[in-house]
């Protein structure tokens, strides 16, 4: 025997890129592993308003930019505004106006979905960080308690957490009372890191609460250690970020600047929203231009086309392993699979019945037809005519009888019934009934299998979003080809060639 | 227990329909002969050039409007069989035993209508029995006068003797025996009744209808188990010969014997059933393997008849 290596390393490629492919569309793109998973989005409302003072304006106002959540739709309002957006490191939309007078209102709106990546992650170390120049009645205090805790550390960020701790002391130094009565607790936790030349800079985050409004960014502090940016929360204690906060900047500028009018500000209202993860997913790789090699990119009626037929490899794959593994008996190779897909349009039950009508019905005009001795040809055209009446008078009566349900047998595949039909006319005088119900019962029972595969609602995501399934597919099926080992039903079959024990 | 463990069958050497695809078809049979076996014509017209004895042959129907040439072909016979010439597991063969004054009898006694024939021969030529729908033609045959050595052990048709050759050497052999079940033919999945030979002999082994174990035969309720066929050594020959003739490594002969003529080759068959094992009583696939070991220089047929006979007995003399 030759060499089956070729073989099994093309079929070991098939399962990896098959498999590899289906886990990158995963997680790459967020296709999430099962249907009917959900997903939370944030939709998000910045108004932006200040007072014209008849002369030229231009604001410019940060966009998020935070790992952790992916920009899934954003839009802007600002009637009268020319719009640039910097796609630079710090996103920014630049609203200008040759003219601003009177009260202004600048909209925008984004929709956000959570990612989970919430590190910060920063390749190059921070360049050095200014020193504070301490006013002259608290650079003693503060450096008497910066050298203090700066001993008892060994890092950036047990130095951070100790000075977070100390500011938070029940028991203060006086020095801190003083430092604390002049600054925020932000502020100074910042400048007596920046004092030790420790990498920390000033955030703005949004915390998010479903059905809020008017909320306004607060303040938080990033120091940084070993490439990573973390989070301290020095008015709560605490820190860490969680899934509930977008930094809606970070690079240490400020958040809104506005040339030409006074008293800017920007609120904040928000509202959570529950969707499909299939459908945020496919907005995600519309908006991403990600769309590679996914068939969401056709257009909607070849969609649907497409999944009907991406299911025939399922059905197909079905068929194989019943007849190569299992060794059931059917009357035409891959007509139980064309019976399934119709079943799909029918549901099973109908379908069973439908199906069983029409041949039963069919059988009966075969039998008138055969004793006019027609050619074969002719009859087999005879017998189609015929199916696609007894299909239309059942969808008929059905329709008359207020049975919605029967108004489906128009999808059965009538070539094929009527094939079937004058094979199992031939079977039934060559070899009598009994072996029509075999074969006839094989064939549904494979059918049957088949569309409960087909069926399936995990199956039928599966095939159709992720396409290295299909890899997988034909390598299962190529497998069985090579198989030679005993058929199920040859267990029995040959059953007496073992003797009795 | 009705199943037997894949274990067991694999000790006992029973070769399956997977690996026989793979293993023995896919690999010894080329694609290009396979015309040779699946075209009755062809298989008849390769015998007769080969000097091996087939049925006579009456005529060929090849159009449609030669249909109504049947009865003058058929006019001075005692009976005739109509087959497609490629039609597989023995669909569309009509046997009429008996011809009397232009009607026509099947072996049952049933009449058959001219109209009847037409419509048979229209269906075989359109490829109703052809593999894969096909257009076909229409083969008529003499019918073979039966050798009464096998009076009793078949019912209504006559029994045919089939014989796995690999590689030229006969490995296996059984006698069909039609039944009432299988309505004349001696086709095993139609009911006829297998009967397990002895390679060396000729002899029966064991018996089977329906893949079960049987002792007599269902209608005449002739023993069995006690058969000798004659001209045994005459069929061994012809099967072997086959095998230079079609050059098809795996190999299904189906012979008959005429009461005048003596063994005549009826067909060949390239994807031979399984159930001459169970007929046998025993695996195929130690035989098949001990002729795949062989090595060295060709032998001819006498030769490979003699070895097979040594060899593949039933009690094995290795």
């Amino acid at each position: 025997m030759h060499s089956r290596k070729p073989f099994y390393i093309f079929v070991f490629l098939l399962f990896f890129v098959g498999i590899g492919a289906s886990i990158y569309r995963g997680i790459e793109h967020n296709v999430p592993f099962l249907p009917g998973e959900q997903v939370q989005s944030w939709a998000i409302d910045a108004k932006v308003s200040f007072s014209g003072r008849n002369e030229p304006a231009e604001v410019q106002f940060s966009l998020p930019n935070d790992p952790a959540f992916d920009i899934l739709v954003e839009n802007t309002t600002s009637p009268g505004y020319g719009l640039t957006i910097t796609e630079e490191q710090n996103r920014k939309a630049i609203w200008s106006i040759r003219e601003a007078s009177g009260p202004q209102s600048l909209f925008y709106r984004v929709t956000l979905v959570p990612t989970g990546k919430l590190e910060i992650k920063s390749d190059q170390e921070p360049t050095d960080t200014e020193v504070y120049p301490w006013p002259a009645t608290e650079k003693a205090a503060a450096e008497q308690i910066v050298e203090d805790v700066w001993l008892r550390s060994a890092t950036n960020l047990s130095f951070a957490k100790q000075l977070m701790e100390l500011i938070h002391d029940k028991n203060q130094s006086q020095n801190m009372s003083l430092l604390l009565s002049t600054n925020t607790s932000t502020k100074l936790f910042l400048q007596m890191l920046h004092t030790k030349g420790v990498p920390a800079r000033n955030v703005s985050g949004l915390v998010l609460e479903d059905q809020r409004r008017r909320q306004t960014l607060t303040t938080y502090v990033q120091v940084y250690q070993d490439g990573l940016w973390h989070l301290f929360d020095v008015v709560n204690n605490k820190q860490g970020r969680d899934g509930n906060l977008v930094l809606w900047e970070y690079a240490g500028g400020s958040v809104l600047e506005v040339m030409g009018g006074r008293s800017s500000q920007v609120s904040f209202s928000m509202l959570q929203d529950t969707r499909s993860a299939l459908a945020t997913s496919i907005d995600m790789m519309m908006t991403d231009d990600a769309l590679d090699f996914s068939l969401y990119q056709l257009p909607l009626e070849e969609q649907s086309l497409f999944k009907g037929i991406l299911l025939i490899p399922i059905g197909v794959m079905v068929v194989v392993f019943l007849r190569v593994i299992v060794g059931i008996k059917t009357s035409g190779t891959f007509m139980p699979v064309l019976i399934a897909m119709a079943f799909i349009q029918t549901t099973l039950l109908t379908g069973l019945i439908g199906f069983l009508l029409i041949v039963a019905f069919g059988l009966m005009i075969r039998s008138y037809l055969s004793t006019l001795n027609l050619l074969l040809i002719s009859r087999i055209s005879a017998v189609i005519i015929v199916v696609i009446f007894i299909i239309g008078l059942f969808t008929l009566i059905s329709f008359k009888l207020g049975l919605s349900e029967g108004l489906t047998v128009t999808f059965f595949p009538m070539i094929i019934l009527a094939w079937t039909i004058e094979r199992m006319s031939i079977l039934w005088e060559e070899e009598g009934p009994k072996k029509v119900f075999i074969s006839g019962g094989g064939s549904l029972f494979v059918a049957t299998i088949a569309y409960l595969a087909m069926s399936s609602e995990l199956v039928q995501h599966w095939v159709f979003n992720f396409l290295g399934i299909h890899l997988v597919i034909l390598g299962l099926v190529l497998v069985m080809g090579q198989y030679t080992g005993y058929r199920l039903t040859e267990l029995k079959r040959f059953k007496p060639l073992v003797g009795e024990k | 227990m009705k199943y037997a463990w894949p274990w067991e069958l694999s000790r006992a050497g029973v070769l399956n329909m997977n690996k026989r695809n793979i293993g023995y078809i896919g690999k010894y049979n080329p694609r290009k002969h396979y015309k040779r076996v699946d075209d009755k014509l062809i298989t008849k017209q390769l015998a007769l050039a080969n000097g091996i004895a087939v049925p006579d042959l009456i005529g060929v129907v090849q159009e449609q409007h030669d249909i109504e040439l049947i009865p003058a072909m058929v006019i001075d016979r005692s009976g005739f069989v109509i087959k497609p010439a490629k039609g597989s597991g023995g669909k569309g063969i009509l046997v009429i035993t008996r011809v009397d004054n232009g009607r026509y009898y099947k072996a049952n006694g049933d009449e058959v209508t001219p109209n009847e024939i037409y419509r048979h021969v229209s269906n075989t030529l359109s490829g109703l029995f052809s593999l894969g729908g096909r257009p076909d033609v229409a083969i008529v045959e003499g019918l073979i006068v039966f050798d009464p050595v096998f009076n009793g052990v078949s019912y209504e048709g006559v029994p045919d003797i089939r014989l796995i050759v690999f590689k030229g050497f006969p490995v296996m052999g059984m006698l069909r025996c039609s039944t009432a079940a299988s309505d004349g033919k001696a086709n095993l999945h139609q009911g006829a009744v297998g009967i397990g030979l002895d390679i060396a002999t000729g002899r029966s082994l064991h018996a089977v209808q329906f893949d079960v174990p049987v002792d007599k035969h269902p209608d005449t309720h002739f023993p069995l188990s006690d058969i000798q066929v004659p001209h045994w050594e005459t069929l061994l020959h012809t099967a072997s010969r086959a095998y230079e003739m079609c050059e098809m490594g795996y190999l299904g002969t189906d012979m008959v014997l005429d009461k005048n003529r003596g063994p005549l080759l009826l067909e060949l068959n390239a994807r031979p059933g399984l159930t001459i094992q169970i007929a046998n009583g025993k695996g195929i696939l130690p035989r098949l393997k001990h002729v795949e070991s062989l090595k060295g220089a060709t032998m001819s047929v006498d030769q490979r008849v003699e070895y097979a006979k040594k060899h593949f007995c039933d009690q094995p003399k290795f």
